[in-house]
């Protein structure tokens, strides 16, 4: 028997809770040649600012146990180009709704970036992110604090009326706190975890591999980390949780629904194995069968 | 790109910490010379780009220096190890520029991706000249290969040991049509200088996913930002921003 695998985020049905996470499958077109993305939930693109970015200087990605460092820094062609060139390119191959994802240097930023992208019609969510840990004096600097998270909650959502989806930071000490104080600005969902901070040390050189010296690690590594927030942020919040962190398997999938997520959001798997996130959403069938679930909706938070 | 596993046949040292590995696979999503491949090795997270020497139907030979961990336990790999691989990816070098007299330039492990370069262009009628640099005797590799191929073959080592001393631009010919060059970032900006041709430059990056994905290996140049992994590795000399 086919299984439903479909969800409800935020008001609109997914296929299936997979969704490749931003940064990882650029503006989705590229993955369209090795597989038809149609399949997917759906995706978050690139994080897209008001000006162009080249990011921060190579070497920008770092190995490490099960893991990676990156410090790309919001590398984009600014939301103009992002509108008039990639959307367009997208809508040759996927039919479905995406999901922008947005970044910010100020509040004003973020709100002029989502206005932009709230009347294009592909754009199903706003995944506003206020946790990059790789640029100075934007992104991050807004997630770890209550205060102006909400802020930049509320900003975003008196501006649009696309679902907005703030991106958490787990470089925080309590994420429960951030959820609920985003939640209470009126935002619809909330997803976690970006990138936690981290750095690597070339022995020959002695320096830093990353030029920016510090990057996001993800990857497997943070999985047992981004479940836990997940769990908690799960049970803090009334609106929908996307989790991800370190999600390679359709077991992981599972793993986070019953901590609480509405969908998933994969990253780094991408990076490995282009054809990750078909994969997982062929193996999610046999894996809830292995397990005797039925469907995603009797299992969510259930842990 | 495909997505391929590829059985290791030989894997063996062929000069000081230089390995030559040939497989047996699927070789059909490589469709130009200077392309590289991104191999799954046990134990590391992220893939390794290797550029591709040399390929045929159904083997592909890889030649590495031992620099880091990937290489390492690579080096250690046996006969009938099997590899997952992305295959084809970056652009490779445009073979329509060479003129009659293309010289090749490579430095170390810029050597390897040259060597396929050169059978093509040979095959084509061309008078292919090659300049290589190593820094010792010990590390000179493939200077037989070449001259086999039918190229005039000039060497260069720091130390004196082998060929002229000096670096690879110090052994340049003084005539050629056009240029392709591999090897260290320091190396290609020499040549960048000396050369009196238009030309291209093959540049290495530390990678993400190696196609195009991550935005890990960004370079600026004079027409925007680009991909090594996707847009490059070869950059033509008119575009380059060091």
């Amino acid at each position: 028997m086919v299984k439903d695998l479909s969800v409800n985020l935020c008001g609109i049905t997914l296929d299936n809770p997979v969704i490749p996470a931003s940064g990882t499958f650029g503006y989705g077109y590229e993955f369209a040649k090795f597989y038809d993305i149609n399949m997917l939930g759906t995706f978050s693109f690139k994080g897209t600012t008001l000006s162009e970015r080249f990011g921060n200087d190579t070497p920008r990605i770092a190995e490490c146990a099960l893991g990676m460092l990156n410090s790309v820094g919001l590398q984009n062609p600014g939301v103009y180009k992002v509108i008039a060139e990639e959307l367009p390119e997208l809508k040759k191959v996927f039919r479905k709704k995406v999901m922008a994802n947005v970044s910010g240097f100020s509040i004003e930023e973020y709100v002029k970036v989502c206005e932009l992208l709230d009347k294009v019609d592909e754009i199903g969510w706003l995944e506003v992110n206020i946790s990059c840990p790789n640029v100075h004096g934007g992104g991050l600097s807004f997630g770890t604090s209550a205060i102006s998270a909400a802020q930049v909650a509320g900003a975003v959502k008196k501006a649009v009326k696309k679902p907005v989806i703030l991106k958490l930071s787990p470089n925080v000490s309590d994420i429960t706190e951030i959820a609920k104080a985003v939640e209470d600005a009126g935002a619809d969902g909330i997803s976690l975890i970006n990138t936690l901070v981290g750095m690597r040390i070339d022995l020959k050189t002695r320096k830093p591999v990353l030029n920016n010296i510090t990057g996001g690690l993800s990857g497997p590594a943070v999985f047992p980390v981004a479940l836990n927030m997940v769990y908690k942020a799960s049970k803090a919040v009334k609106i929908p949780v996307v989790g991800m962190g370190g999600v390679s398997s359709a077991e992981d999938v599972l793993e986070m629904i019953l901590a609480g997520a509405t969908a998933v959001e994969v990253g780094a798997a991408n990076l490995i194995n282009p054809f990750a996130c078909k994969e997982i959403i062929e193996n999610l069938p046999a894996a809830m069968d292995k397990y005797g679930i039925k469907t995603l909706d009797e299992i969510r938070g259930k842990a | 790109m495909k997505v391929i596993t590829a059985e290791l046949n030989e894997n063996a040292p062929i000069a000081r910490n230089t390995y030559k590995a040939v497989f047996s696979c699927d070789t059909s999503g490589i469709t130009n010379a200077g392309q590289f491949v991104n191999v799954q090795i046990d134990g590391l997270y992220l893939r390794r780009p290797f550029s591709v020497c040399d390929y045929d139907g159904n083997s592909l030979t890889l030649i590495y220096k031992v620099v880091g961990k990937g290489t390492e336990i690579l080096s250690r790999a046996k006969k009938g190890d099997k590899f997952d691989m992305l295959t084809g990816l970056g652009n490779g070098y445009d073979l329509q520029n060479a003129g009659d007299m293309p010289l090749l330039i490579g430095g170390g492990v810029g050597v390897p991706p040259l060597y396929n370069l050169a059978k093509r262009l040979i095959k084509q009628g061309k008078s292919v000249s090659v300049a290589l640099g190593f820094n010792t005797e010990k590390e000179v590799f493939f200077v037989e290969e070449f001259k086999n191929l039918g190229c005039r073959v000039f060497v260069a080592t720091v130390d004196g040991s082998a060929g002229k001393k000096g670096f690879v631009i110090d052994a340049l010919p003084e005539k050629y049509s056009y240029f392709y060059a591999c090897g260290p970032t320091s190396m290609l900006k020499a040549v960048y200088d000396k050369t009196i041709t238009d030309g291209e430059f093959s540049f290495e990056e530390r990678m993400g996913c190696g196609f195009g994905a991550c935005m890990g290996c960004s370079c600026k140049t004079l027409f925007g930002s680009k991909r090594v992994c996707k847009d490059g590795p070869v950059f033509k000399k008119g575009e380059i921003l060091w």
